[in-house]
């Protein structure tokens, strides 16, 4: 993946965080609704995308699962104490675990000793604690302390979206 | 949901793919047309199934800063925070959760100093000392579900 994404493209990516907010109507030819959009043509917007995608700034253009709806009504944050020394090699292989989501390196805290993380996902609370278990088998002794935190509400959910100031320059 | 949809809803949580026509090119994979996948993504998102259809963007490679911050709340004070929480549009996601620091947010803002100020915020607003987590390292992001 490169770093590298250019001013012009970045200023038509902000503009493509606003336009499809709600999602990409699901028309024939939806890359020319975005050419139209954005007033370019459409082989341009077509290649806009894969670069966008080549650079990891769109990961893809996809459909979201409710995971409730699926079935997936679990959900467990495993938090974990490993050794600094032996956390890049294990934080990508628990990452590379199908049943992990999610999986981040964050810093410890004072009161907090935990540094990676790792959101795991099941049809029952069975499933996740026996995904916690494979994921401390998988450290071994390199894990000094774990826990799991179980959500129990959701209090908002809105998404993520690049605060005003700066996506609705663009508009 | 019928068999044609759960291929179409495990195929698309892998994207479309970036050709000239891209309905095209997956009702040719499916063996489908065009036409009714986009009417069978249209039912799935009406009914719920699908939160979204559309790009998922990086957002922190677009400019953007975010952290996961937590705060351990008194259990008499818990509603009056997350109300708190709620009316601010910095925070994206918040879930409370089984443990002292009950309260989980993710936040995200323009830039870098949006986030130390909106930290300073909350904790002026509710005098709790905010948990901040920043990810250092990114291993692994993609949900996948299978149905």
């Amino acid at each position: 993946m490169s770093d590298c994404i250019s001013p012009s493209d970045l200023a038509l990516a902000q503009r493509l965080v606003a336009l499809t907010e709600a999602g990409l109507p699901l028309v024939e030819d939806p890359w020319a609704w975005l050419a139209d959009e954005l007033g370019i043509e459409v082989d341009e917007a077509l290649a806009l995308l894969q670069r966008l995608q080549a650079s990891g700034a769109i990961r893809r253009i996809a459909a979201v699962p409710n995971h409730y709806r699926l079935g997936y009504r679990h959900n467990g944050m495993t938090v974990w104490d490993v050794d600094d020394a032996e956390i890049e090699r294990l934080g990508a292989l628990i990452g590379a675990q199908p049943f992990v989501s999610h999986c981040y390196r964050r810093p410890r805290q004072d009161g907090w000793r935990y540094n990676l993380f790792a959101m795991v996902h099941g049809r029952s609370a069975d499933y996740i604690e026996a995904y916690r278990n494979q994921i401390r088998a998988l450290l071994g002794n390199a894990c000094r302390a774990d826990e799991m935190l179980v959500s129990s509400r959701i209090l908002k959910k809105t998404g993520l979206r690049i605060a005003a100031g700066r996506a609705g320059a663009g508009r | 949901m019928d068999e044609l949809d759960r291929q179409l809803i495990n195929r698309l949580q892998h994207g479309l793919p970036l050709v000239r026509q891209p309905w095209e090119a997956l009702a040719e994979e499916l063996g489908s047309n065009s036409a009714t996948l986009r009417a069978r993504v249209q039912a799935l998102l009406d009914d719920g199934t699908l939160t979204r259809f559309g790009p998922m963007f990086d957002i922190e490679r677009l400019g953007g800063a975010f952290t996961l911050a937590a705060l351990s709340v008194p259990e008499e004070r818990f509603d009056e925070v997350a109300a708190v929480l709620e009316a601010m549009p910095e925070v994206a996601h918040n879930y409370r959760r089984e443990h002292a620091w009950n309260m989980w947010f993710v936040l995200g803002c323009a830039t870098p100093e949006g986030i130390a100020e909106t930290i300073a915020r909350i904790e002026a607003e509710t005098g709790l000392a905010v948990l901040n987590l920043p990810k250092e390292e990114t291993y692994h992001v993609g949900l996948h579900f299978a149905v």
